[in-house]
Order: C-alpha cells, then structure tokens, then sequence
C-alpha cells in the first residue's frame, strides 16, 4: 500500500553525493553543552560493589529468570531465557555471586520498582564467551540473528527495540541508515564510540550488510562532530557501498523518521515504520554492540554513557557496566553536591530525559546519558502560565503537529480529540516545551494523555473480557436451571406414572383419611368439652 | 370516475409501500435494543451489584428505561460522564447510597485459611476463582475485576481486596507531582 513511497537508494545516493540534503519542519537549537564531556577519552571504570540489574530492559516481554541465589556467574552469562520473539536475555555484567532477586527501583520516570537481579562482582570479570563467528559471511542469515538476540542486543539510542526483531524485514531494504548524529544537547556518547572505535562500528556494519542486504548504505553524523565524521570515514575509505553525510546541528535532527527526511526527503507515515518505505536504521553503538556479540562472543554487558553536567567536577565518558547504580558513576565524575540544591540526576538529555528517583536506580541497556546540572544550569520549571496563543510550539514541532490544540485537548482530557490531531505521531522530543514563552511543560501533557489513553483502551479490552466472561456464566447458570427443572419434571411425571400404575389404591387412602378425620371432627363438635371433663 | 381513479392509485400506492415496509421491517429487524447495548459498553462491567441490579447489563436496561445514570461507584465520573453524553442528560454526581468511587482492587485469597467451601466461586460473576470442595482456591488476577461479592460469603474470612499496584507498563504520568519531572526547560 505504501510501496509507490518507497524510495529509491541509487537516486538518494547520487543526491547525497551532490551535497543535496532535505530538511524537516520545525526543529531548535539549543546550545550544545557537548565539549562539557566529549574532550576526553571513553573512561574504563572500575566496577561497582554491588551490580542492579533489571530483568526486563527493553520493549518487549521479559524473559524468566534461569539463575538462583547464591549462584556464582561469569561475565556475560544469561541471568534470563525465554523462547518468546519478543523477549531478549540480560546477562550478568561481570562475574560474581547472585545475591539477591528482588524488587529494585526502575531506571523509569515512575522509579516504580521491578524486578531485579543483584549481583556482587568477585573482581575476576571472568568472561564466559559465546562461540566467536569470524567468518559470519559464510553463516546463515538466521543463525546471525539468533545471535543478536541471545546477546541481549537492543537498540541502543534510546528506544530499546531488540534488534533482532528489526534486523528481520519482510520487505526489501533500500537503505541502510546508521545513526551517528546524536542531536540531544550535552550527550556525546556516540561521538566518542565514533571517533574511537570506527573500526569496529564498521564491522557492525558489514554484519548488518550481510543480514538485511541493503542497496545502499548511509551514515549521518552531525556536522558539530567532525572528528567522528573523520574517523568514520577513514574506517570506511576503501568501501564503496557506504555513504558518509554531515548533517546539519538541529534538534532533533537525531529522531528516526526527521533523520529519514533530512536525508531522503520522503516523510515516514505516521502510523508507519521507515521499512515502510524501505529504510532501516541502527544506531552507531548497536553496530559497535553488534561486532562484539559476533567477532568477539560478548554479550551486551557495557554501554558508553555521557556524565555531564555542571554539578560534575570531572565530567566525561564512561564504559559502564549495565547495572552500575548512578552513585557509583557520580563518584567517578566528582559529584559536588554544593552545586545542587537537591540532589537532582537527570537519565537521558536535558530534552527527553527524565529524573532518577533515587541514586540506587541502575544504568541499563537505553541509559546514554547521566546529566546532573548545577542550580543555574536547568532551573526548575515554575508555575506555568496561560497559553498566549503565540504558536511558536507549532513552528518548533518537528513532527507538523499542532502542539497547541494537543495541549487543549490533553488537559480537558478530551482524549478523542486529542488523537483526532495525532497525539500518537508526537515523539516526545521538548522542542515545543523549549520554545514555549509561558513555560508550560507541553510533553508532561501529551505524556499524561497518551498513558492515559493506553490505560483507558487496557480497562476497556478487560471490561470486554468480564463482560464475555459474564455472559458464558450467565449462560451456564440459566443452562444448569434448565437441565434441573427438567429433571425435576421428568422425576415428577415418573412418580405421578407410579401412582397411576397403583390405580386408586391411593386415592383411596387418602379418601378414607378425609372421612376418618371429618368423622372425629363431627364426633368433637356433638360432644363438646365440658368443665365437668376437666 | 375521478374519484374511482383516485381511490385506486392511492390505494395500491398503499398496498406497495405497506409491502415495502412489512418486507423491510421482517428483512431489517434489530434484534435486541441497541440503547442497551450501547450503555453495556460504557459500563465498567465489574458485575458488581452495587447499582441494585444483579449485573451491568440489567443495570444497562435499567437506564434505557429511565433509571438514574449514577449509580455505578466503579465507573464512577468518567462513567457518568459518557452515559450522560449518550442519555443526552445532565451529568449528576455520583449517589452516595450505592457506594463511593474506589482505586482499583483485586480479591486476594489468604490460601492457608481457606477451608474449600466453594462459597466465592458460586458468588463470583465472572468465574475469576478456581478451586473445588474442599480443596483450596484462588483468585486468577487477570481476570478478577474486583466486585468485592465474594468477600461476603466466605465463612472465614480469608479473602482481601488489594489494591493493584502500578507497574512502569501500566504506571500513568501524574502532573505537577514532581515524579519523573522532565526537565525539557533549558535557560543558559
């Protein structure tokens, strides 16, 4: 249906190669912050004392837990397994004993606990590999995914889809699109993985190359790091199926589907998936995630993620392991918590992210970023006040919503509405909460409304399911009465039949028992009691 | 003449219109009351009880016959609020007699006191309880939406009503509470 969309990958390409970029509506610039952390090299980090790692840590189901307490574990071994295709392991950062299976505060706006394995590390971080597949040309296509799922590998920009999922399209792939552009203010995650560890981004690469078949493959970086974009495109010289694009700085330049336009200058449907129209992209940590899980046999035990911030004395990046709690990373960054007021950490970007609700709470597999600002830094949002009707949020969204009638909408809860004005195509991405002159936090709004409305359609599938439920009882019960009465009935005719067979031997007694007793009452009312009897 | 004629058109223009309209009204037939249906929908379906009528769907028959539209403590507001858009009345609070608006709970069987008198299974509306005579029971969660008509029965009392904890899947964004705040605004 969407196919006379579909783009062309020779004619992007050739266009690309002109220098000719597209661009997408709306968007902002807000000041960078990235040279806070991204001078210096990625930081290996001694491990924690104590790992908190959650079993479920992506979109999807979760898988059940294979380990015990007591158990001692290698580095990388399954700490979950599940045959569901929409669950992928977690694994145990390091080796270490399991020493507890409980209830841990989640790496989620809510900070509502979930489950979780703890592990205490022996300081061996004795790996357990997987069998290494070096020459993956010659392994089937099936047995590559396979891999990737049991190395636990999730999308690691931000939305943790397993990969394995997105690696497997029923539908041509045109373009293979990776991801370096990292728009999100202050985080330089990416950048650093880019400038040092090309190399290996590029294996990932040509692993996805071998998996998926793309006509053409495309890298987007954006032109506020070209030193990634230079080592990108050393590592890729002697390719000629890989295409290298500077992009230019605009949040959020980094979203899939503005990345697709930016670069294809076709537009995603908004109920649709960019394989839709023959794009698929991947993040430049997953490709880098990717190479480790086959070259290497390592599962997805360590991500690179951004501490920054002006509360931080040595802010940097880091190797952390999945399940380090936030404390342990402050530590490393010189947390100086003069600068705060409250002791305020913030997961992800200063746009998108959200507030850890204690410092227990463990980085997982989407965690880029830690930004823990001083007291001027990201002053809290004060009292909103009434919307001026200026529309500047309509300039700013880079989806073409209308932020405005959304806002409206969400806070009446006039929830039809409000999707009737695609709330669902809204990405969450700020740009109209940045722009907003009256300080209303826009997102929290449409964030409100699109749980709400999940909640709703949830209470209404159960209430469906009550309902059948209801009525079969209800069917079962009538039924039931139905088949007593009748037997009942059956039971009573096969008496009264007896009777009848016994012919009026009955009615006989009972005639006799009539007339002895109207012969006493007779005999009682000529003879009535005197006091003499007494 | 005249008056002939006329009589006779009129009269089989009537005998085909009558035709049409019995052939549409046997060909057309609703077969229940869509009203009803429609108000059933809207209703929580907790079977409760808590309206006076022995489920939702009676309760639903009852309004499409003029009862009174707030009578459901699970539904509660929101509920009201979409019967009256539909019922085409003002929306009333809702009445007292019947119970108060509650968080949503699950029944919970203490197993180890459960004597296995099969009392809740007979009283639940929607066989959310398992078990057999003297055996123990137990609540299936998914499927329990909470009526509270179980708690009743139970000669020992083993069985509460828990409230259902959010998870981060189900957990809905609360505005202005300071949970999870975004901080989106950056002044430098």
């Amino acid at each position: 249906m969407v196919n006379k969309y579909m783009i062309d990958a020779e004619h992007v390409v050739a266009q690309l190669n002109q220098g000719r970029l597209f661009d997408f509506s709306g968007g902002v610039h807000p000041p960078q912050q990235k040279s806070l952390s991204n001078t210096t090299p990625i930081n290996t980090i001694q491990e924690p004392p104590v790992l908190y790692i959650p079993i479920k840590q992506h979109i999807g189901t979760q898988g059940n837990i294979c380990v015990v307490v007591g158990q001692h574990v290698a580095k990388g071994e399954a700490l979950t397994q599940s045959s569901n295709p929409f669950s992928v392991p977690v694994h145990a950062s390091t080796s270490g004993i399991i020493k507890a299976i409980t209830q841990h505060p989640s790496a989620h706006p809510s900070g509502i606990p979930e489950m979780t394995i703890t592990l205490e590390p022996d300081g061996q971080a004795q790996w357990q590999l997987m069998p290494l597949l070096t020459d993956y040309t010659k392994v089937e296509q099936v047995v590559l995914l396979e891999r990737i799922c049991q190395a636990g590998i999730t999308g690691l920009g931000g939305a943790g889809f397993p990969t394995h999922l997105k690696s497997n399209p029923q539908k041509p792939v045109e373009c293979l699109i990776i991801n370096g552009v990292e728009c999100e203010p202050y985080i330089s995650s990416d950048d650093r993985i880019m400038r040092e560890h090309a190399w290996q981004i590029k294996q990932g690469i040509d692993i996805l190359r071998h998996i998926v078949k793309p006509k053409q493959i495309i890298i987007a970086v954006e032109d506020n790091k070209p030193q990634a974009l230079d080592a990108l495109k050393t590592a890729c010289l002697e390719d000629n199926g890989i295409t290298i694009t500077s992009v230019p700085t605009k949040y959020p330049s980094g979203g899939e589907k503005q990345l697709i336009q930016i670069l294809t200058g076709e537009e995603v449907p908004h109920d649709g998936l960019p394989i839709d129209i023959g794009c698929l992209m991947y993040n430049v940590g997953t490709c880098f995630a990717i190479a480790d899980a086959v070259l290497h046999g390592k599962a997805l035990v360590q991500r690179v993620v951004t501490l920054t911030g002006q509360a931080l004395a040595q802010p940097q990046n880091v190797w952390a392991l999945l399940g380090t709690p936030i404390s342990h990373l402050l530590d490393i960054a010189h947390y100086d918590p003069s600068k705060q007021l409250v002791k305020k950490v913030i997961m992800g970007g200063p746009m998108m992210g959200f507030t850890a609700v204690n410092d227990t709470v463990p980085v997982v597999k989407i965690t880029n970023c830690l930004l823990v600002p001083d007291k001027q830094e990201l002053p809290d949002i004060e009292d909103e006040r009434a919307c001026i009707r200026c529309g500047l949020c309509a300039e700013a969204c880079p989806a073409g919503l209308l932020p405005q009638q959304l806002f409206w909408h969400s806070k009446a809860k006039e929830y039809d509405k409000a999707q009737a004005y695609n709330l669902d195509a809204c990405i969450e991405c700020g740009a109209c909460a940045y722009v907003c002159p009256s300080e209303i936090p826009l997102v929290h709004y449409y964030r409100k409304a699109k749980t709400d409305i999940k909640h709703i359609a949830l209470e209404k599938e159960k209430s469906e399911k009550a309902r059948e439920r209801f009525e079969t009882r209800q069917a079962r019960l009538l039924a039931d009465k139905q088949a007593r009465e009748e037997k009942h009935r059956l039971a009573a005719e096969a008496r009264k039949k007896t009777m009848d067979n016994k012919g009026n031997d009955a009615k006989d007694k009972i005639a006799a028992a009539l007339a002895r007793a109207k012969a006493k009452r007779a005999a009682a009312q000529n003879n009535p009691p005197t006091d003499s009897d007494k | 003449m005249t008056l002939l004629t006329a009589l006779l058109i009129i009269g089989t223009l009537a005998l085909i219109f009558g035709a049409i309209l019995g052939y549409s009204a046997i060909k057309f037939k609703v077969e229940a009351d869509p009203l009803v249906e429609q108000i059933d929908a809207l209703l929580p379906q907790t079977q409760c009880g808590q309206c006076g009528y022995p489920g939702c769907k009676p309760y639903a028959q009852a309004i499409a016959n003029g009862d009174e539209i707030n009578k459901c403590p699970p539904g509660g507001d929101a509920t009201i609020k979409k019967l009256a858009d539909l019922m085409g009345v003002e929306p009333k609070p809702l009445d007292g007699n019947h119970g108060v608006e509650d968080v949503k709970k699950v029944a919970y069987i203490r197993e180890a006191e459960c004597i296995g008198c099969t009392k809740c299974i007979q009283a639940c509306p929607v066989d959310a309880i398992i078990g057999a005579s003297k055996q123990m029971h137990t609540v299936i969660i998914d499927e329990c939406t909470g009526c509270d008509l179980c708690v009743a029965p139970c000669p020992v009392d083993c069985i509460d009503m828990v409230p259902v904890k959010p998870t981060p899947q189900t957990w809905q964004w609360e505005l202005g509470k300071g949970v999870g705040d975004i901080p989106i605004k950056q002044v430098l």
